[in-house]
């Protein structure tokens, strides 16, 4: 089957930090993101608004360094939107009048439209089709994360699908493939509930677990990791064995920052693109089973 | 307002008209809505039954169709909108873009209802549905605290946009709509196959005299003797954080908002959705006799509303875990 795609060459891009991190750790991290290869940098906060360590006009000041690096920069917004000064906030990062927004909420889309302004579709929002998907190109859609838990054969019968194949030079499609999955989202905080704490006295407790708390079940198994009111993956999703399943598919592989190692894991990314065969291979762990059409966890 | 009750099958939703339902809300054969059990939902002869049978008792009949349209199989999707507003459906309840702009072009007399599972928690997420699909009425997550949801009933009381809250039954308790746990543990979620944590996935297990329950092999609780199973929804189930054991995302536990709904009234909140497609006849009619009283009760005097124990004790009997809660409408439970 014809795999119609926009661009040759599969890019990097580091994904918004999806924990909450002291503002030095995120200092130090977009340091490094700097002088990286990747070529897309996506910042803000989108999982909980009371993480306040920057505020939008610290996250604009890194955004300009970024993009003096040579960087592609996207805002990323928030997912779940719960009271009126979130969606003021959100009004804000789309009236920025620098950088592109990614929308991960139907909200940040009709905001972005009404001013004309081309968007991203981050993966928390409902395309599960080529229908859905062209109808947001006709309206501003300029990349589009894919749902995480779809595959690569979901993906294909999207992207060859008449309804979308003339639009298909309108825009890009990125791949959520290295880090914790974002799989869900709560009005409870599941971080502060693991520590007895009500959600409004949290206490910012999720700044003690810089990569989320494990979730075990009862005879040991990694499950899932709390990080606040959003519950990830209890594995690390790792598509660098699959890369060339992606080429001609994909123009964006998304590397979702890690407390430790993001940088190594984004070379070993640019090596499986580039055809190293001495790179870094997929741990024991790490699974990939989404790509394959399979549970998530499952490891191919 | 409007009770709004479920039905998997004809004689459910005989058994919620006869109990006072003011609308019934069904779903087709085929994986278009997200309650896709085995046995569950109706052919197109039933549901032209159904609208018959609604409209003859003088009420509504609710479709709905809040699956996410599969690449290269819309025309499934569409077929069954079609279906839906021959057989006279009153109200169609969509989720998926491509779906409910079919809807809004191919019949735009057929009301069009913002299914819970497209996640619209904020007002400008409504505004942006009623805008590009005239939809009349958004079904909101059941993540809104109660000051939350009169935020946004006061927001969009001049856009004649109506609202709709779950009242009782099963809790989700993450947004709807944007839950894949399911599919990481099993492959199929509520998006991509309308069910969650399925039945075909489930092992019962003995181990010591203790019973497990698992999840396409992963073990979502254990039960010691004389401990109450409950079925194994991922979301419910006990697991080990930092050594500790505890149900770390949820009890087994339902919604059970009766005593809101003086607050809901005076917020002009238009309807009040029961869940439970998938549950029997007799369940439906039971929960649907004590929710007409209480709305019966409450639109014949508001200000001497109050809960009847009797009320509580039948929806407590028909609940998970024999326990029911506010869930997020009140704020201690986030």
């Amino acid at each position: 089957m014809q795999t119609p795609t926009s661009t040759d060459q599969l890019r990097t891009a580091l994904g918004p930090i999806t924990y909450f991190w002291p503002q030095a750790q995120v200092r130090q991290f977009y340091q490094q993101a700097a002088v990286c290869s990747a070529p897309v940098v996506y910042l803000g906060e989108t999982v909980c608004s009371k993480r306040r360590e920057l505020r939008l006009q610290d996250w604009l000041a890194i955004g300009q360094d970024l993009q003096q690096a040579g960087k592609e920069v996207v805002l990323s917004t928030l997912t779940l939107l719960e009271a009126p000064g979130e969606v003021r906030e959100l009004e804000q990062i789309c009236a920025n009048g620098q950088f592109l927004v990614e929308a991960n909420d139907i909200s940040a889309v009709q905001l972005l439209h009404e001013r004309g302004l081309p968007f991203v579709v981050g993966p928390a929002v409902n395309v599960y089709n080529a229908t859905t998907l062209a109808w947001l190109v006709e309206r501003g859609l300029r990349r589009w994360v894919m749902p995480v838990e779809l595959s690569r054969d979901w993906l294909l019968r999207v992207l060859t699908d008449p309804v979308i194949t003339p639009l298909r030079d309108r825009f890009e499609v990125e791949v959520f493939a290295f880090g914790h999955l974002p799989l869900a989202w709560s009005a409870r905080c599941f971080t502060a509930r693991s520590e007895d704490r009500p959600k409004d006295d949290c206490q910012l407790c999720c700044n003690k677990y810089p990569q989320g708390r494990q979730v075990r079940s009862q005879d040991g198994r990694e499950v899932f990791t709390l990080n606040g009111i959003q519950t990830q993956s209890g594995q690390r999703y790792n598509l660098v064995d699959d890369i060339d399943s992606l080429r001609g598919l994909v123009d964006v592989v998304r590397i979702s920052p890690q407390p430790e190692q993001t940088f190594d894991w984004l070379t070993a990314f640019e090596q499986a693109i580039g055809g190293n065969p001495e790179r870094r291979q997929r741990p024991v762990g790490d699974v990939n089973g989404y790509w394959h059409q399979l549970a998530g966890i499952t490891q191919v | 307002m409007e009770l709004l009750c479920p039905a998997g099958n004809l004689p459910a939703l005989k058994a919620a008209l006869n109990a006072g339902a003011d609308a019934v809300y069904v779903g087709l054969k085929g994986g278009t809505n997200a309650r896709f059990f085995a046995g569950l939902n109706l052919t197109e002869s039933d549901l032209a039954q159904a609208a018959t049978l609604a409209h003859r008792a003088g009420r509504r009949l609710h479709v709905a169709l809040n699956t996410f349209c599969h690449p290269g199989q819309e025309h499934r999707w569409f077929s069954a909108v079609d279906m839906a507003a021959r057989a006279g459906a009153d109200v169609l309840i969509i989720a998926d873009l491509a779906l409910l702009d079919y809807a809004a072009r191919a019949w735009p007399g057929v009301e069009r209802h913002l299914s819970v599972q497209a996640s619209a928690t904020s007002f400008v997420a409504a505004d942006f549905y009623q805008r590009h699909f005239g939809v009349s009425r958004v079904v909101l997550p059941r993540v809104l605290s109660m000051a939350q949801v009169s935020q946004l009933a006061r927001h969009l009381r001049d856009q004649e946009l109506e609202l709709e809250v779950f009242a009782f039954g099963s809790l989700c308790i993450m947004a709807e709509g944007r839950c894949y746990l399911s599919s990481y543990l099993t492959g199929e979620s509520p998006n991509t196959v309308g069910a969650c944590s399925p039945a075909a996935h489930v092992r019962w297990q003995e181990d010591n005299g203790a019973l497990e329950s698992r999840l396409n092999g992963v073990l979502i609780d254990r039960f010691e003797p004389g401990e109450r199973a409950g079925y194994p929804t991922l979301c419910k189930g006990r697991f080990d954080v930092s050594g500790q054991r505890y149900h770390v995302l949820e009890e087994p536990t339902s919604l059970n908002t009766l005593a809101l709904l003086p607050k809901l009234h005076r917020e002009g909140i238009s309807a009040v959705k029961i869940e439970g497609r998938q549950r029997s006849p007799a369940y439906v009619e039971a929960v649907t006799r004590v929710w007409r009283q209480a709305l019966d009760s409450l639109h014949t005097d508001p200000e001497a509303y109050a809960v009847e124990p009797a009320w509580d004790r039948v929806l407590a009997g028909l609940s998970e875990g024999h326990q029911t809660t506010l869930g997020a409408y009140h704020r201690k439970w986030s």
